[in-house]
């Protein structure tokens, strides 16, 4: 009942900080790594999948969700907030679609998705959604975007970002390795992608789960052995520029 | 049109029973664009209870809806051009010849009117509202589908309390022309070519004979004049001025505003 939930949780500290919020974010900073780059023509999210016990089924766990046709996500935190989130999201996308007859820009969604975090940071009774998440689509006149969310509820455009566990070194891993011009390439994009996962990721591509999505198609998500082609390449190209540094 | 019957004695009956209460209930929340509206956000004007309880004929018998007009509305290749008579008339007495038909929603929405004056300029004036949120929100401008369904959700919600309102919803947005009819039962329909009134047969008639799809603004305004003109020719509730628009990419432009007699003398001199 409304009644006994009147006191609210997330309240300021005397230093200004909301506490709740923080923690939420430490909670993010647990889960698993997802790491999103926006490339020119097509948007990429990998996510490090945790080894599944031998006897649970590997396909119910995923952490790449497609909110509509043109726009997919990926979370790093609680699992059960995201869901919640997802599905809010997904319905929106249908609504928007309903009301103004358009298929939703990456940004409203986000806008949408932050605002939703934002109320729970702000209600009575209410935790903050423990996730934060990487969203990224097409919009409907084919720019590429690609947003990242917090529990806070504010929201940010990337080029290249990573989220959860190991998200520093990640992005620290981007800014080094990403080029404007390898952007034009679709290979270039997605070899990014996987390179940053590998960095922090135990046993190579066997842990990596990859979802793309091209302008004007539907998201896909890579198989194992389209990974394993992408990773055995990286690996190459890496031995590649060894031996060139030794022979220098 | 609705104007006239503020000036019939009977019409302007506006004397609710004093134990009819004013309940506010209209929330924007179905409609509205923006997620998570404070309460602030809501515009209530709801009239819920029925016009008094023995009042068995309903909203007609007090307040008459006269439908005597014409408006038309056509897309072609440069846009869309919109044209209107004037003239309210009550029964047999004309009330006004100089009667604002088009609503300019916004510098680039036009909207007719038909039906109820009040409902009409109210309901469009509240969409223009909505779209100048939406445009600020979403930093685009609105189109013309979406405006159209804001419209027409907004009046849905007064299904049968005896709103009346007939409307084009006219613009230009990145699909390129846009026109949609929307009227206070519920309907809402894109097309290429809308008449609405007492006199729309007759303009139906003028249009559908001269319309192709790559006439020049000045043919295509000329049509649309003459659509109306003849109408106002047959057609008694309909006279006074024609108004003409038309709605390019850059927004909408007032092309001319002429009396229905000077046009008359205009078509019919050449024949003598």
């Amino acid at each position: 009942m409304a009644m006994s939930y009147d006191r609210a949780i997330t309240v300021f500290s005397p230093d200004g900080h909301l506490f709740q919020v923080e923690y939420a974010q430490e909670a993010v900073k647990k889960g698993s790594t997802a790491v999103g780059v926006r490339g020119k023509n097509v948007v990429v999210l990998g996510v490090e999948k945790k080894t599944v016990a031998k006897l649970q089924d590997d396909r119910t766990v995923r952490k790449i969700c497609a909110l509509d046709d043109n726009v997919f996500m990926a979370f790093a935190g609680l699992t059960a907030d995201a869901r919640i989130v997802v599905n809010r999201a997904r319905v929106e996308c249908q609504s928007h679609r309903l009301t103004v007859e358009d298929p939703v820009t990456v940004e409203y969604i986000t806008r949408f998705i932050s605002s939703i975090k934002q109320r729970y940071t702000q209600s009575n009774g209410r935790r903050p959604f423990g996730i934060s998440s990487l969203i990224v689509g097409f919009d409907f006149d084919g720019t590429p975007h690609l947003y990242q969310t917090d529990p806070s509820g504010t929201y940010h455009a990337w080029k290249a970002n990573a989220i959860g566990r190991s998200a520093k070194t990640v992005r620290e891993f981007l800014e080094k390795n990403y080029k404007e011009e390898h952007m034009e390439s679709d290979t270039d994009t997605i070899k990014l992608a996987i390179r940053a996962l590998l960095e922090v990721v135990q046993s190579g591509g066997k842990n990596i789960e990859l979802a793309i999505m091209k302008r004007d198609e539907s998201m896909k998500i890579l198989v194992q052995e389209e990974i394993e082609e992408y990773v055995t390449a990286i690996v190459k190209e890496k031995e590649e520029a060894e031996k060139q540094k030794k022979k220098t | 049109m609705a104007l006239s019957s503020v000036l019939q004695s009977e019409s302007a009956d506006f004397s609710f029973n004093i134990d009819r209460s004013f309940s506010f209930g209209c929330g924007f929340g179905q409609t509205d664009l923006g997620f998570g509206a404070a309460p602030g956000d809501r515009l209530n004007f709801a009239i819920k209870a029925s016009l008094g309880p023995d009042d068995k004929d309903g909203p007609e018998r007090k307040i008459e809806f006269l439908h005597g007009t014409t408006t038309l509305a056509f897309k072609f290749q440069h846009g869309v051009i919109v044209a209107v008579d004037s003239r309210a008339t009550a029964g047999a007495y004309i009330a006004s010849q100089t009667v604002k038909k088009v609503i300019e929603i916004n510098p680039y929405l036009l909207g007719t009117m038909a039906g109820g004056a009040a409902d009409c300029s109210f309901w469009e004036r509240l969409l223009a509202r909505q779209c100048r949120v939406y445009e600020l929100r979403n930093k685009e401008r609105i189109s013309v589908a979406a405006a159209s369904k804001l419209l027409a959700n907004m009046v849905y919600q007064y299904k049968g309390m005896g709103l009346s309102m007939g409307t084009m919803v006219c613009g230009w947005d990145k699909r390129g022309p846009g026109l949609y009819y929307v009227d206070s039962e519920g309907n809402r329909v894109c097309g290429d070519l809308f008449a609405v009134g007492s006199g729309s047969m007759y303009a139906y008639g003028v249009v559908d004979s001269g319309l192709r799809q790559d006439l020049s603004v000045e043919e295509a305004c000329e049509l649309g004049r003459r659509a109306i003109y003849q109408a106002t020719y047959r057609d008694a509730y309909s006279g006074g001025q024609v108004n003409l628009y038309h709605v390019h990419s850059e927004g909408w432009t007032r092309v001319s505003q002429e009396d229905v007699l000077k046009l008359h003398h205009q078509y019919q001199e050449p024949k003598k």
